[in-house]
């Protein structure tokens, strides 16, 4: 008997047992707990809140939205409106992120430094920090609707927020945004062609022209088959507020800006460090073989800093969608202001709420750690 | 215990790394006071092998008996193999955040838990005697692969072990320093250590090894005197062998 | 055969040197270049020259009130005459010095680091400090008065929830590493879903989870006042990062240093905290490090659930009707003390790095 107590592997199951036992018992206790208290405060439970009333409004909705609507609906509207700045932010953050980090490695000593100032200015200073600053300070300061700025009379900013025009919904428009993506389509099919072409027969095609030919013509070609009847809706100012056109809010400007700026700060970093990971002897050796710069970066420098670089920046985005979450401190319509904050103000029930919105983020997480799995997988260069 | 003639008994040793039979019916019997050399081609087993004798590895059929104790999963029993056989590393494994001195007395202290001042004393003994007390207070990186091994030799000796166990202990090193390893190891196989080496280096075989083991495929091939092994080889496998380390 | 003479040393053409090679190398070697540094000149025209003169040329220092700030600039008055709220939060002035020695303490620990050699009589020493200084700055014993938490507030408050975060969430993002590179199935499963549980959602929700959801599962009686609900938040949200540091760090340690352990004899705690944790941890400090910073700035999000750090005070301040309108100073102000500190941090952390990849091997 004592010596089965010494045999490792029995150890380990014995120690194991009891780690359980030890979790479950916490986990009753807790449980047990709040139970009791629930009771004790009559707090209601269950997901039947979600069909009741929620009685508030939310001024920013991508689908129709009333008080008369229901909590469950407004768990939609602030799951859509986390899913449209996270999508935003993830866009803008990498462009800005993009130019910054090659900027950060460019030849020119001025702008090199310029992009280190900015990487290390930001990345320094809280998100939230940023956030109330920009919705606190630079867009309170804005003028009042009736003194906007004023771009060509098209694009109005004020501390409303941003004005400009939208087209209408019609037939142009659907063929036009049909067009360019076929456009997009056949640039690619394009780009497989002229590869598959150069690996047969050796010769070169420069797609590229044709790319931003088809870019062009596509379009027109749309507008005038759609009928050539593309209207917009202009913002126009009306009483003390603009009418028309699409509105971008205070709040969602205010955390597109923060966001895009601090998470392009830690992109800018992730380009940087896979360019300069890929080993000075690996652009020495494309140099020695004869390819042009462009060659080099594009053969061997890129598709090697690549699989460096996107990990992380992946990483990134999912900081970015966590990090959305701080549009409660401005009252930015996602789920955790409107949801997590508001509905559950009103209905008090909080283990229903909060576990429903950590799963939202806990699923969002998953799905973008499988695909930064999958890539890796894919991306892993063959060693023995 | 009287004079027990054999140390290590290894009878019927089968062991597998998942679907991969690594050691296949391994029977060996070495006495107090030997010195064994094994060697093969890579891949053979014979790390393995010696690392199955202090319970680095665990196996899955057979016996291993170690000076009267049966290796079974028996925190006890491992831990007294583990007091009576020392282990010498291809890549040294010396702990590179503690000194010299500290990586010598850390067995003492914690787990013979005898007082620091008799442990640091043991140890200075034992660097005296591979050639490096002056580098007692240094750290690992510091020093020469040459030295990084004679410490770890030192500091497998603090043990006052039985029995030493060599994996492949010169072949991680430059040319230059193999000799100052292997003059190390031939002093202690003048004592009356039991010595077990997994080396390729033959001239170190040829001088000292009571036997040389020719492990292949997982199996002993053949097992014979220096002399013997290396002017009468009998299988094939094992001239091979011999031709190609010996062509250069 | 040809036999040379030895040569003299000249000096390079003065073409390929100096201060005008280097510009005319470094920013206008091609039409592209010149563009850009034209356009760094510009970006650096507009943003320094006018922050100057607003933060420095035509600023008001002097005075108590707001009727002296009259020269158009940035009103620094503002924040003389509301530092103390900004560093103390409601915290009585006449026990200030008790912070204050906490904060002299903090040199005292710094300066006996530097005759520690081992890393976790460092670590060790380091949580007692933060436990020493918790309890002088809370006070209730040895006839001090007690100075409830919601008094605390300001730089203080800020500083104390990262560092008590860190200190709190250290033994166990520990022990979940450990857990997490086990061979044990069950205890790993535990630690994984917990540190990816964690990283999966927002500070904010597990805040929200701590300071609403918390005192449910507890019996009636205990109670648990606000700032004590945030540091379990985030002292459980800090673990899991810090576990995922130490994990990187434990996986850089060669297998041989694990088995040379186990052939001289040593158990697995003597094995974790003799031989492979010391060595796990340096590898993870500047990575431990970055992971302070992004608590440091963390903070912050305690305002939310109504804590009044450093950012939430500056904001109570500026709301004040008499100071009304200077918010930008407000502003400002935390923006260079949270860089202040981060930066450092940062910087503190990359000379580490730096260190590492000389020293080791």
């Amino acid at each position: 008997m004592l010596a089965l107590l010494r045999n490792q592997k029995i150890r380990g199951i014995i120690f194991q047992l009891l780690t359980v036992i030890g979790l479950v018992a916490f986990l009753w206790y807790i449980g047990a707990n709040t139970v009791a208290n629930i009771e004790q405060r009559g707090i209601q439970t269950g997901f039947g809140f979600l069909d009741g009333t929620a009685g508030f409004g939310i001024d920013q909705s991508p689908i129709s939205y009333t008080e008369e609507n229901t909590h469950g609906r407004v768990f939609i509207v602030g799951l859509l409106n986390t899913i449209i700045i996270a999508f935003v932010g993830i866009i803008c953050a990498t462009i800005v992120g993009l130019i910054i980090g090659i900027l950060r490695l460019s030849s020119n000593w001025l702008i090199a430094k310029l992009a280190k100032a900015y990487i290390d200015f930001f990345r320094n200073i809280p998100l939230l920090l940023q956030i109330l600053f920009w919705y606190n300070v630079v867009l309170r300061a804005m003028p009042n609707p009736k003194q906007s700025f004023n771009f060509f009379d098209t694009i109005f900013i004020n501390n409303r927020g941003l004005y400009f025009p939208l087209p209408e919904y019609n037939t142009t428009f659907f063929m036009i945004l049909a067009s360019l993506f076929c456009a997009l389509i056949a640039s690619f099919a394009l780009n497989t062609w002229a590869n598959r072409r150069k690996i047969a027969t050796g010769q070169d095609f420069i797609v590229f022209p044709f790319a931003i030919g088809m870019f062009i013509l596509f379009p027109i070609l749309a507008y005038f088959l759609g009928g050539a009847h593309l209207n917009f809706s202009f913002p126009e100012l009306a009483g003390f507020n603009f009418k028309g056109g699409k509105t971008l809010s205070p709040e969602f400007l205010a955390l597109t800006f923060a966001l895009t700026i601090y998470t392009a700060t830690f992109i800018a970093e992730a380009v940087r460090s896979g360019i300069e990971a890929v080993s000075h002897g690996q652009k020495e050796a494309a140099v020695s073989m004869g390819f042009s710069p462009y060659q080099s970066l594009k053969l061997v420098v890129l598709p090697q800093a690549i699989r460096i670089a996107i990990p992380p920046i992946i990483n990134q985005y999912l900081n970015l969608i966590k990090n959305s979450s701080l549009a409660t401190a401005v009252g930015y319509p996602e789920i955790v202001t409107v949801f997590a904050g508001t509905s559950l103000n009103q209905v008090g029930q909080a283990i229903e709420i909060i576990s429903m919105t950590m799963l939202v983020y806990l699923i969002i997480s998953l799905v973008v750690s499988a695909l930064l799995n999958w890539f890796n997988h894919k991306m892993k260069i063959q060693e023995r | 215990m009287k004079d027990r003639k054999e140390i290590i008994e290894i009878k019927n040793l089968n062991k597998w790394y998942g679907d991969f039979h690594v050691l296949k019916d391994i029977n060996l019997t070495i006495n107090k006071g030997e010195i064994i050399v094994v060697c093969g081609p890579s891949g053979s087993g014979k790390s393995t092998l010696i690392r199955c004798i202090n319970y680095l590895e665990q196996f899955q059929e057979g016996q291993i008996i170690v000076d009267g104790i049966e290796l079974v999963n028996d925190v006890k029993k491992i831990k007294a193999i583990r007091e009576e056989v020392a282990m010498v590393f291809q890549h040294f494994n010396l702990f590179p955040h503690l000194t010299i001195l500290d990586n010598l007395t850390l067995a003492p202290v914690w787990v013979r838990k005898m007082p620091r001042k008799e442990a640091e004393a043991m140890a200075m003994k034992y660097l005296e005697r591979v050639g490096i007390a002056n580098q007692a207070h240094k750290y690992p990186n510091q020093l020469s692969g040459g030295q990084q091994q004679r410490v770890a030799i030192a500091r497998s000796l603090c043990k006052n072990p039985k029995i030493m166990l060599f994996d492949e202990p010169t072949s991680a090193l430059d040319p230059e320093m193999v000799a100052e390893v292997l003059d190390v190891m031939i002093e202690l196989a003048r004592e009356d250590k039991t010595m077990v080496c997994v080396t390729h280096e033959m001239g170190f075989a040829k001088k000292v090894a009571d036997r040389i083991i020719f492990m292949d495929a997982g199996q002993i091939v053949e097992e014979n005197t220096p002399e013997e092994f290396f002017q009468n080889p009998e299988s094939d496998r094992l001239k091979l062998f011999l031709e190609q380390i010996l062509s250069h | 055969m040809a036999i040379y003479e030895k040569k003299q040393e000249r000096k390079a053409p003065s073409s390929t040197k100096g201060v005008t090679f280097w510009i005319r190398e470094n920013l206008f070697s091609t039409p592209l270049n010149v563009a850009l540094t034209l356009l760094g000149v510009m970006i650096l025209f507009w943003i320094v020259p006018p922050f100057v003169k607003w933060a420095y040329i035509n600023a008001n220092f002097a005075g108590t009130t707001r009727e002296d700030c009259v020269s158009g600039g940035a009103c620094w008055v503002f924040i003389r005459m509301k530092i103390d709220m900004f560093m103390y939060g409601f915290y009585p002035s006449e026990l200030r010095w008790r912070v204050n020695s906490v904060y002299g303490l903090f040199f005292v620990l710094i300066a006996a680091f530097k005759y520690l050699k081992s890393p976790l009589v460092k670590i060790a020493l380091a949580h007692v400090y933060f436990i020493v200084g918790f309890f002088l700055v809370h006070g209730g014993f040895f006839g001090m008065e007690a100075v409830p938490t919601d008094k605390w507030g300001g730089l203080m408050l800020t500083i104390m929830v990262a560092a008590v975060g860190i200190v709190a969430a250290f033994p166990i993002g520990v022990l979940l590493a450990l857990g997490r590179a086990s061979h044990l199935p069950i205890i790993k499963s535990i630690s994984v879903t917990y540190i990816e549980f964690i990283r999966g959602v927002p500070l904010i929700t597990i805040l929200f989870m701590s300071s609403i959801i918390l005192p449910l599962f507890f019996p009636e009686g205990m109670s648990f006042d606000k700032l004590l609900r945030a540091l379990i938040g985030i002292a459980m949200f800090e673990a899991a990062y810090i576990a995922e540091n130490i994990r990187g760090g434990l996986q850089s340690i060669p297998k041989g240093q694990y088995e040379a352990a186990d052939a001289i004899g040593l158990s697995y705690w003597q094995k974790m905290f003799l031989v492979i944790l010391p060595q796990a941890l340096k590898v993870a400090i500047p990575n431990l490090v970055g992971v302070s910073i992004a608590l440091f700035q963390d903070t912050t999000l305690v305002l939310i659930i109504g804590l009044f750090d450093l950012l939430a005070m500056v904001r109570l301040s500026a709301a004040d009707s008499y100071w009304l309108g200077y918010e930008t100073e407000g502003y400002v102000f935390v923006t260079f003390i949270f860089w202040f500190f981060c930066y450092s941090m940062s910087n503190f952390s990359q000379k580490l790095e730096k260190r590492f990849n000389t020293n080791l091997r």
